[in-house]
């Protein structure tokens, strides 16, 4: 039987504020536990809380950058549930009026194709501190630093029909945050999180299958590989006449196994209120206005700009400008590079290969991106050639307070072009090696191509590798046909 | 509205408190009134009405995003059951 895969996603962005949703505490990543966990943060009897404007403005940016209605009024809940990372017995939320309505992401999928995906809406909300489940005397260690870090939480409509849709967006929605300047987009530090609403259904049916849903995905590769096992377990257990049951799964990547998160006597029941400890928060016309002139340009405008005044192909362009990191250091590279195309190159090559096998971003890339330039600049104008550029690129890896000229002067990689040193040089070579050229001449055309190369390895040893091999391969041709 | 005793097990045990048999029955006719009460209430017309957010006829004012407050974990771990490493700790969560 042939099943249709129905993805929806809720997904938890951490705002880059300096402080807290209703505190005046730090925000900071590893302080050290609880010292940015205040009294309002603690829920220490008798304090308030008091909203950030801060983050309004961040949802209201967020929701502008997908086209949805921001909504002026907003109103806050308590979410009830009990958890000792939870010091209020309530997590202060947004639920019949969130700030960012319904709105709008458009996606790639395939070949070239788009596929818009509806946001529900998203809310302003805040985190919860951490649990620290290792073994404290047989008791959990809380740190309640995070708690009260201000989230919006994003809501899709069902609308993603397979994992790799399902990574698509999120994808795009990390690019998103991240040139909005409204979330770090760290995913180790846990600054974007996943749920994933997933259920199957027979192909082309109306009806759509029982939903479940696995919490708290930290990756793309996490999010991906959950979707697809779930995708199995479900058609698994409908394949065998069994019903899916309706609940909240816990995945665990480093398995790939999942488990039911919530036992039935616990179903979920939050008993929502509006807080009475928060009046309801009205932005008018010139909060929006204002915040609509702060917009920064956005992958998908990027990707226009960077085609039109860079001359990139789409795939060059959509992979550097989908993030505000790697396009900056992109336009970094370029200002002291000059080709585009190669600095292209040189990024989404071997500049990310590297990144990837060590496991970093390219925010925290060793090279800064002026002297990947300045190295390109010098494969431009022929005085590096490609093998001597990698040479250089290892140094700056290593250590790139060097210029690029230091490097290629100590490395001794400065290449000969001058035609009449190297004519000199081919004749020297050639003057050993009678019978190569006899074979050569007597060889079909066809084939000389290939036995040129004969020539090129002795030429490159005789130049001690710095031969501009151009610059040879053409003298070598010329002094080969001509006689 | 009656409520059921299987009702008030179930919002106690949401509220984490312990009710012994001879409290839920006293809860079960206490909150079975005050319910009738809301009942009450339920049957006033509010189609006109917006629904109340808060009791007070005002918008919340909007704090600046800068750091006001200063670490002050000692004075709040002194006040804890049980601390460790600068954690709270707290009876084994298992989930």
């Amino acid at each position: 039987m042939q099943w249709d895969v129905v993805i929806g996603l809720e997904i938890h962005v951490q705002l880059a504020t300096q402080t807290k949703l209703f505190s005046g505490t730090s925000t900071a990543y590893g302080a050290e536990p609880n010292t940015q966990a205040s009294a309002v943060d603690l829920a220490m009897p008798g304090t308030l809380p008091v909203p950030n404007r801060e983050a309004f403005r961040y949802a209201t940016l967020f929701g502008l950058a997908v086209n949805a209605e921001i909504n002026q009024r907003s109103v806050f809940e308590r979410k009830n549930y009990f958890y000792p990372d939870l010091p209020k017995g309530y997590q202060t939320t947004q639920l019949a009026e969130p700030i960012v309505g319904p709105g709008r992401v458009d996606i790639a999928v395939g070949d070239g194709e788009e596929k818009m995906v509806r946001i529900h809406h998203a809310h302003l909300e805040e985190d919860a501190g951490k649990s620290l489940h290792e073994d404290f005397h047989g008791m959990t260690g809380i740190d309640l630093n995070r708690a009260g870090t201000p989230l919006i939480e994003i809501v899709t409509e069902p609308d993603l029909n397979s994992a790799e849709e399902a990574v698509a967006f999120a994808r795009k929605l990390h690019g998103l945050v991240t040139s909005l300047g409204i979330c770090d987009g760290d995913l180790s530090q846990g600054s974007m999180r996943f749920d994933v609403n997933v259920s199957v259904k027979p192909h082309g049916s109306d009806t759509l299958g029982t939903r479940t849903e696995t919490k708290n995905l930290n990756s793309f590769r996490f999010m991906e590989q959950a979707i697809h096992h779930e995708v199995e377990r479900q058609i698994d257990i409908l394949e065998d006449g069994g019903e899916i049951v309706q609940e909240t799964r816990l995945y665990n990547g480093d398995r790939d196994e999942s488990r039911s998160m919530r036992t039935k006597e616990e179903a979920n029941d939050y008993r929502y209120f509006p807080c009475p400890d928060l009046l309801p928060v009205e932005i008018d016309e010139a909060f929006i206005e204002e915040t609509r002139r702060m917009m920064p340009e956005l992958p998908d405008e990027r990707r226009a700009r960077f085609q039109k005044t860079y001359g990139l192909s789409d795939y060059d362009a959509d992979l550097l400008s989908a993030s505000a990191d790697t396009a900056g250091y992109f336009e970094k590279a370029h200002s002291t590079g000059g080709d585009a195309k190669l600095v292209a190159n040189w990024i989404l090559g071997e500049l990310s290969g590297r990144l990837n096998s060590e496991d970093r971003t390219i925010g925290d890339c060793p090279v800064a991106p002026e002297k990947l330039g300045d190295m390109v600049a010098r494969l431009t104008d022929d005085t590096l050639s490609s093998k001597g550029a990698k040479t250089v690129f290892d140094r700056l890896w290593d250590d790139d307070s060097q210029s690029v000229d230091a490097i290629i002067d100590a490395e001794g990689l400065r290449q000969v072009s001058d035609t009449g040193e190297l004519e000199a040089l081919v004749d020297s070579v050639l003057a050993d090696m009678p019978e190569q050229i006899e074979q050569y001449r007597e060889a079909d055309p066809k084939k000389r191509k290939k036995l040129m190369g004969g020539f090129m390895g002795p030429l490159m040893k005789a130049s001690k590798g710095q031969g501009n091999p151009k610059v040879l391969n053409e003298i070598l041709k010329k002094k080969l046909d001509e006689s | 509205m009656a409520i059921s005793r299987d009702e008030i097990e179930k919002v106690a045990l949401l509220a984490r408190i312990k009710t012994s048999d001879e409290e839920a029955r006293s809860l079960e006719s206490n909150v079975s009134n005050i319910l009738d009460l809301v009942d009450q209430l339920q049957s006033a017309d509010t189609d006109q009405v917006e629904p109340l957010a808060h009791p007070l006829d005002a918008v919340g004012q909007l704090r600046d995003d800068t750091v006001t407050e200063t670490n002050q974990r000692a004075a709040f771990q002194r006040i804890a059951p049980a601390t460790e490493d600068g954690l709270y700790l707290v009876p084994q969560v298992i989930e």
